[in-house]
């Protein structure tokens, strides 16, 4: 057993998981309509391959971008490409972005499987495969998994570390997926060893998860992996986190500025375990997910195996309707990461572990209000990442990014902690993303005026350099002229017309005179 | 008080500002019973006068800045502060000077700098040294504990003494000087401390009276760090510079130099470490920091008591150590996760 050490911070918060796991795993229905946001991952845009009025099969590939750091969406059942344009998305900003919607003709037809038995596939062929089918990061990072793996590949991996931690409270759909898909969250776990090649394989899960830890346990010891343990973590807030659970397990920080890949460690979230398995397996692409709905004002909350592109009022009748009528709070994600929805019109994406629905009065900040920071420091003892929020925030605050760099800002994981005990009820974390896309806008617009500037100076640079060549050939041109002048008039005799005349007369009278002698 | 959009999380608040001033004011309490046990009810006139006071400027300066009212206000953050300033008070003080010196600490201390949360000095600290130096004849009459005196001003008089219907030359057998102004001025005449402590206003350790009050302080700052209030950083600090200040001069010379029991048992050193010190706003931040800062505070209060001109410093330590707060927190910063 290793031993696992306690990381800064933190928070004891009650889990609200019950609620959710009651009835297992639902499988939701295909709603008449689905929104593909074409960005549901983090790195580059994908365009859309298809156009309104295209007939597209369950798993076709609808919108891709051939950059490295991409994930292609696929149709999630067969129909009708309808429209493309700007709808609701799940997106902190609350703006629109591009989707692409189909009409859903009910045969949910998939195309021709291609099926090669994966045990024989090289790693490089998997890893096509797994980039094909559009696989992320299910735990929230989305981050494309093909690219990930092949970085980690060449950094060689020591520890692969299979994440079930789910810290979050009321989120339980990892749960629900080990507890139904053990043996594919186990051959996902084979795969990558068979791509990574780590020296030990470690599964996290929580241990208020008794259920999953005992059905991954009894489903790893009829598989045949070996160095690959079931590590139960104490129940505490953010153990989840990336860089929490390596710290957990390992007793290791992954150094500022690096990724865990380049200490030798590789973290892949359970749900992208089964994405993988059925990439591989069955050559599915990513075009469903479990989804957590929960909260204080839905009549059934659960776990629903949801198509991507599901609009989230449709998830909320399956799971029997508002509980209140009068105003609901819609929340992507967590009670602590979430961010509030523009309506309930937004679809499921990869990204979607959870749908909060809550009673407009129960959810805090909602009041527009807050009391000043009295920098009490409860923010800096619960901050995993051992930074100063009061101090961030005084500094985000007043808009100098110079010293929001100085402290850290870019090392906050958003976990929320410190907006959850802060006495003064400052949602510091809203502050920090905010002051984060502002910083990368204010960058991204130096780095193009740079460029400008750059591009502008060359300019300058080549047109003189341009001028100066003009100038050094007409000096040189004009020297040349000078010199061959000069050399043809110093052979001549001298040429005046008067000297010569008088030098004329001058002979002339010098031979008179020779003559009359 | 800012207004921005909605955000996590979104679970509901597990504490509150409130909450953090209530847990304050009952760890105030005992302290000030044995308080008012020793010294009569002068205090407790004072406390109130203090808190009625503070909160119609809060209210008043809270309009005057077009800031909710209510909110402020029920945040008690005002009530803490003014019952701070009334403790430093001399026991009988005119409600005037009460009047005077919470003008001064709410209006100059606090909502000048723009209200709570950006006031770099302690506001009741600010309130009692400008009341220090303006009034010092009204601000060094102090009176005897009933155990010296054997009675202390009625509850009539002492609301006659306050409200200014009552002559002070009544009650001179009562007053006195503080125990540390006692020390301080026989030191000054070459007496020796054990000469001075057969002086009947001494007790087992500190000045009779005090010493049980400063006990209670320290028992209502143990609750603060049970409630996870404060943290232990400040008060460890700060006691520690006092007893370790205290300790190294006592064994070199106990005849000049006070005992450090009588230092941590004099005056406001205790209420000082726990209540006073540990103000979030204007004290350090990091763990580092607020040591540094207790520590900064602790050796100050033995430099002014023993070698400055006032009996005592912590008023004057909380304020300089303030000043020093922005460089202490900025070259405190603790390492971040994966920094080397």
């Amino acid at each position: 057993m290793i031993k696992l050490t306690r990381f800064h911070g933190g928070l004891h918060l009650a889990g609200h998981k019950a609620e959710s796991r009651a009835h297992g795993l639902q499988q939701a229905t295909i709603p008449e309509r689905l929104f593909l946001p074409i960005r549901q991952h983090i790195g580059e845009c994908n365009k859309p391959l298809v156009e309104p009025g295209d007939r597209v099969l369950k798993g076709q590939i609808i919108a891709a971008n051939p950059s490295l750091i991409c994930a292609a969406v696929h149709a999630p059942s067969s129909g009708t490409v309808s429209a493309i344009g700007d709808y609701p998305v799940a997106h902190p900003s609350g703006q629109p972005d591009t989707c692409i919607v189909i009409d859903v003709d009910g045969k949910d037809e998939a195309a021709e499987p291609d099926l090669p038995d994966p045990r024989q596939l090289t790693p490089d062929a998997m890893m096509e495969r797994i980039c094909r089918a559009g696989i992320v990061g299910l735990g929230g990072a989305t981050f494309p998994t093909s690219p990930k793996l092949s970085r980690g590949k060449a950094s060689g991996i020591d520890t692969l570390i299979i994440n079930g931690v789910e810290c979050e409270p009321y989120i339980t759909c990892d749960d629900i997926l080990m507890r139904h898909y053990s043996a594919e969250v186990l051959r996902g776990t084979g795969y990558l060893q068979q791509i990574l090649h780590p020296t030990n394989t470690l599964i996290a899960i929580e241990d208020n998860k008794p259920e999953a830890i005992a059905e991954i346990s009894r489903a790893l010891a009829q598989t045949p992996l070996t160095n690959t343990d079931v590590i139960p973590v104490p129940t505490i807030y953010p153990s989840g986190g990336e860089k929490q659970l390596i710290h957990i397990l390992t007793g290791k920080e992954v150094p500022r500025g690096q990724l865990a890949f380049d200490i030798g460690l590789f973290c892949q979230n359970v749900g992208t375990c089964v994405a993988i398995t059925r990439a591989l397996e069955k050559d599915e692409a990513l075009i469903s997910r479990v989804v957590t709905i929960s909260g204080d004002n839905i009549n059934a909350p659960g776990n629903w195996e949801t198509r991507l592109g599901t609009p989230i009022n449709h998830l909320i009748e399956l799971a029997g309707g508002y509980r209140h009528a009068a105003g609901a709070n819609l929340v992507m994600g967590g009670p602590m990461m979430g961010f509030s929805l523009s309506g309930h019109q937004v679809p499921i994406v990869k990204a979607s572990n959870c749908i909060m629905v809550m009673c407009e009065e129960t959810a805090p900040h909602t009041s527009g209000y807050h009391d000043e920071c009295i920098r009490c420091s409860k923010c800096t003892e619960v901050c995993p990442a051992q930074l100063l929020p009061q101090q961030l925030y005084w500094h985000a605050r007043a808009k100098n990014w110079e010293r929001t760099r100085e402290y850290h800002l870019s090392d906050c994981i958003e976990c929320g902690c410190c907006s959850t005990v802060c006495p003064s009820q400052i949602p510091l974390v809203q502050y920090y993303r905010a002051a984060k896309s502002e910083i990368q806008a204010t960058q991204k617009a130096q780095l193009k005026s740079d460029r400008a500037r750059a591009r502008f100076e060359f300019r300058e640079q080549r047109l003189l350099l341009k001028k100066q060549k003009a100038e050094e050939r007409r000096r040189l041109k004009r020297e040349a002229l000078q010199k061959k002048h000069d050399k043809s008039g110093a052979s001549k005799p001298i040429s005046d017309p008067v000297l010569a005349a008088l030098a004329r007369v001058k002979a002339r009278k010098k031979s008179l005179q020779e003559d009359s002698q | 008080m800012t207004s921005i959009a909605i955000s996590s999380s979104f679970l509901p608040p597990g504490n509150t500002l409130r909450r953090l001033m209530i847990q304050v004011i009952i760890a105030l309490v005992p302290g000030t019973l044995a308080y008012a046990w020793h010294f009569g009810s002068g205090v407790i006139i004072n406390i109130v006068l203090a808190v009625l006071f503070a909160l119609a400027l809060e209210a008043g300066i809270l309009k005057l800045r077009a800031r909710p009212v209510m909110p402020h206000l029920s945040d008690f953050s005002a009530v803490v502060a003014a019952w701070l300033f009334a403790l430093c008070l001399p026991m009988h003080s005119p409600w005037w000077l009460v009047l005077v010196g919470i003008s001064f600490a709410m209006i100059a201390g606090k909502h000048l700098y723009g209200g709570l949360g950006f006031n770099p000095f302690n506001p009741a600290m600010v309130g009692y040294v400008a009341l220090l130096i303006s009034f010092p004849r009204e601000m060094t009459s102090w009176y005897l504990p009933a155990s010296v005196a054997g009675e202390t001003l009625s509850l009539t008089d002492a609301l006659r003494y306050s409200f200014g219907n009552i002559d002070i030359n009544q009650f001179d057998a009562l007053s006195s000087a503080t125990p540390l102004d006692q020390i301080k001025t026989a030191i000054g005449q070459n007496i020796s401390i054990s000469e001075i402590r057969s002086s009947p206003v001494f007790g087992e350790y500190g000045g009779k009276g005090w010493e049980w009050i400063s006990f209670w302080w320290f028992i209502g700052g143990l609750w603060l760090l049970l409630t996870r209030t404060i943290r232990w950083h400040i008060p460890v600090a700060l006691l520690g510079g006092v007893l370790g200040m205290a300790l190294v001069f006592y064994l070199a010379n106990p005849e000049i130099y006070s005992s450090p029991l009588f230092h941590l048992l004099s005056g406001a050193v205790v209420i000082g470490a726990f209540f006073i010190a540990t103000d979030p706003v204007t004290a350090a931040t990091t763990d580092m920091g607020r040591l540094v800062y207790g520590l900064l505070i602790g050796l100050l209060i033995y430099i002014i008591r023993v070698w400055g001109s006032y009996p005592d410093g912590v008023a004057f330590s909380i304020l300089l150590a303030n000043m020093c707060v922005p460089l202490i927190d900025y070259y405190s910063q603790p390492r971040v996760y994966g920094e080397k």
